[in-house]
């Protein structure tokens, strides 16, 4: 068992601190400032570009398409330079983390020079059009349809919603029906949707906490040229599911990079002499901290399976599942000791009280994950399904016939 | 960045399994409630070597690390053998630091040690702590009765630990065995009369030896969590009701998950202890405080969890089931409780903001 660097890791992080530390000045701040938002991403961008150029975004992307070629362990000291660094990473994580691994997957040749690399230096930024109002835990059943046409296009009509960064993203990945008479993971088609196109909406979708991280994005007859197709006409499906791993591996590698640790919960508990002599608040604050720091080893469990060539497999789900309910653990105890002074709506801890409700049902909800582990891993059978082998069509019509 | 297992962990870890499965040790679980002796397995683990696993070389033992000596513990707590590691090897390694005379027989495993540990100082409490009735917060002296002594009965060497993370051997003390609800599990009083040699070791080597014990506590908890969630996720296959699996039912099957849950974060926690228990000594008390109040928690929740499922049946005499839940009674209760270790994880991170 070895925490250390081999020397060729030690070697690349000394390189990789070496530039953070010769271009931290070039960095812009973490946290917007009020008001201008444009000139804060334009900031953003270009700092992506510099670690870009720097050979410090794309890591884990082959060299043929921009990237660095290593592995998940070189991608993880990148991201610990940088929170050690404190600048902040690349703008799009959604862009470089997941979507472009799908394209570098499923894509055509003519895709991956198009896309990548302006992707990659974040010229363009890109949004994930996955979830729908009717469709997120039951993805296969998602609406949004794309018709055919004689001349070889595509004309798209329906919603996504959870869409972050659609607001200023250049393209997104979009899952569609294609062909709703056959059962509804076949019938599916993924696309690269321009974000300017006409008949595409993007509205700011208001969260608890009253700020819009996310939106929804409505598609009026929007027309797609045939090559916008991703991976084939109906194999969606199967591109989702590259989609999905590379979800699952962001999450499963950030638990800290969420920005919860038993460090952080700790800290206003030790400021009050009162509290931290308290035993009902030292029992809730040892469970949580010990839940983190887990969550610590289990990253560093995951990154030996990485690095001796196993993908990870869903249990890391069971690791998004420890973050938040310690989470939450440890907001609700932070304000039981500092009182309606932490709900105070600019202060970080009301922040994270409103934010964490949502993320329980982020990246999968908690129940659709305790039944994939169930099932993948633990090898416990399936509930029943009513939707097996039925054309999408027909299913819809039987669920309208159960509600009306 | 590697926490795999050395080709050498994983033979060491086969052995013990392979040695443990040579002995019915569940239903000798169950018979020693009604009165039956133990097999004694201390034969077995002379074979094996485990008892100077952390003991050096020179010394005749293994001279390896605390891990390797977690990993045996989890092989252990499977099939709840009741073999008296945990009170030996904390004994058997401060003795072997202090260069006790008498530490090659310790190592060997031709007499046995086992240790009267007491918790060290905390951020709060400034004392040497460990209570004589509830097994919590004694304060350590001679001339008392050390209750809930771990492995105490049959042991030839006494390591006790008094004020001040002070050291001494006790040979030939008074120990009242005693069995509590769990009767694999070796208990004692102990009449500490004042009449031991002091051991050439720190303070901090006492301290060691205590959250090296919570370490092999919470490796045995894991072990028994192992054993507990593949009974139940067996029976939740077999087990049908309304025409399907039980485990195909979602409020089945996500206590299931959770029990991986805790089983996965109590794993993680063991590769923490291990590695602060070989590099990392100042983490220490945290790493092995932490470990023993998830294993702690992942053990009561897979004991009852496993009754659960079993349904009806899971709550009998016969069955395995309350075997493990009686292991998880008693093992939550003692060297300090889970409930202490909970409160020294919070103690350190408070210590170190």
């Amino acid at each position: 068992m070895d925490l250390n660097d081999t020397p060729e890791q030690a070697e690349y992080r000394a390189r990789v601190r070496a530039w953070l530390e010769e271009h931290r000045d070039e960095a812009p701040p973490d946290r917007p400032p009020d008001g201008d938002e444009d000139a804060y991403l334009a900031a953003r961008r270009a700092w992506q570009g510099k670690l870009a150029e720097a050979g410090l975004a794309g890591v884990v992307w082959p060299k043929e398409v921009g990237g660095q070629g290593l592995g998940p362990i070189e991608q993880v000291t990148v991201n610990q330079e940088i929170s050690a660094a404190g600048v902040p990473g690349i703008l799009d994580v959604i862009g470089v983390g997941m979507l472009g691994p799908t394209i570098i997957a499923h894509g055509s040749d003519e895709q991956k020079a198009r896309y990548l690399g302006p992707m990659l230096h974040a010229d363009e930024v890109w949004c994930q059009l996955f979830s729908e109002p009717a469709a997120g835990s039951d993805l296969a059943g998602i609406q949004s349809r794309a018709k055919l046409g004689e001349d070889g296009s595509w004309t798209l009509n329906g919603q996504k919603v959870w869409t972050t960064n659609a607001h200023f993203a250049s393209y997104g990945l979009l899952l569609a029906r294609t062909d709703p008479d056959v059962p509804k993971h076949k019938g599916l088609t993924m696309f690269v949707v321009p974000m300017d196109a006409p008949g595409v909406t993007v509205r700011g979708l208001r969260q608890i906490s009253g700020e819009a991280e996310f939106n929804e994005v409505f598609f009026d007859d929007v027309r797609l040229d045939a090559d916008a197709v991703v991976g084939g006409v109906g194999n969606g499906w199967g591109t989702a599911l590259t989609t999905l791993m590379y979800e699952r591996l962001t999450i499963g590698l950030g638990s800290e990079g969420l920005g919860y640790s038993a460090e952080r919960f700790t800290q206003p508990i030790a400021a009050d002499p009162e509290a931290r002599g308290n035993a009902e608040v030292r029992k809730r604050l040892g469970e949580l901290g010990a839940d983190f720091i887990a969550l610590r080893f289990t990253g560093y469990r995951t990154l030996t399976a990485l690095a001796s060539g196993q993908i990870p497999g869903p249990e890391s789900a069971l690791a998004k599942v420890t973050t938040v309910n310690a989470a939450v653990a440890g907001t609700d105890l932070i304000a039981d000791v500092i009182g309606p002074e932490a709900l105070d709506e600019s202060s970080e801890w009301a922040y994270a009280i409103s934010f964490l409700p949502g993320l329980k049902s982020a990246g999968g909800t908690e129940e659709i994950l305790r039944n994939t582990v169930g099932e993948r891993v633990l090898g416990l059978p399936p509930e029943p399904r009513l939707d097996k082998g039925i054309p999408f069509s027909e299913l819809r019509a039987k669920e309208r016939e159960a509600t009306a | 960045m590697n926490l795999s297992l050395s080709d050498e962990q994983e033979l060491l870890r086969e052995a013990a399994r392979g040695a443990l499965s040579r002995h019915e040790t569940v239903s000798a679980a169950r018979d020693a409630l009604e009165g039956a002796a133990l097999p004694d397995l201390w034969p077995m683990a002379v074979e094996a070597g485990w008892p100077g696993l952390l003991v050096g070389e020179e010394r005749g033992g293994a001279a390896l690390a605390p891990f390797d000596a977690m990993l045996v513990m989890v092989e252990c707590g499977r099939v709840l053998a009741g073999v008296p590691l945990l009170g030996h090897l904390p004994a058997a390694w401060l003795l072997d630091r202090g260069g006790w005379d008498g530490v090659e027989a310790v190592a060997s495993g031709e007499r046995r040690a086992a240790i009267v540990p007491a918790q060290p100082p905390g951020d709060l409490d400034p004392g040497w702590t460990w209570d004589p009735e509830r097994g919590k917060a004694r304060v350590p002296a001679g001339g008392e009765t050390a209750h809930w002594v771990v492995d105490a009965p049959g042991a030839d060497v006494l390591v006790v630990v008094g004020a001040d993370g002070a050291v001494s051997v006790v040979e030939g003390a008074t120990v009242q065995a005693v069995t509590r609800y769990d009767a694999t599990r070796g208990l004692g009083h102990v009449t500490l009369d004042g009449a031991g040699t002091p051991l050439d070791v720190s303070a901090q080597d006492a301290a060691s030896a205590w959250y090296l014990a919570q370490a092999l506590l919470a490796a045995e908890s894991v072990g028994a969590v192992e054993t507990c969630l593949e009974m139940a996720v067996q029976y939740a296959k077999e087990r049908f009701t309304f025409g399907r699996a039980i485990g195909s039912y979602q409020a089945v099957k996500h206590q299931l998950v959770e029990v991986l849950r805790l089983l996965e974060n109590s794993r993680s926690l063991l590769y923490y202890a291990g590695w602060a228990g070989e590099s990392g000594p100042d983490e220490l008390p945290l790493a092995a405080s932490a470990a023993r109040s998830v294993a702690g928690r992942a053990l009561d929740a897979a004991t009852r969890i496993n009754i659960s499922v079993h349904g009806g049946i899971g709550a009998t005499w016969e069955h395995d089931a309350p075997l493990f839940f009686r292991r998880a009674q008693l093992s939550r209760r003692l060297v300090g409780g889970t409930g202490g270790a909970t409160d020294r994880v919070a103690g350190e991170l408070l210590a170190a903001a």
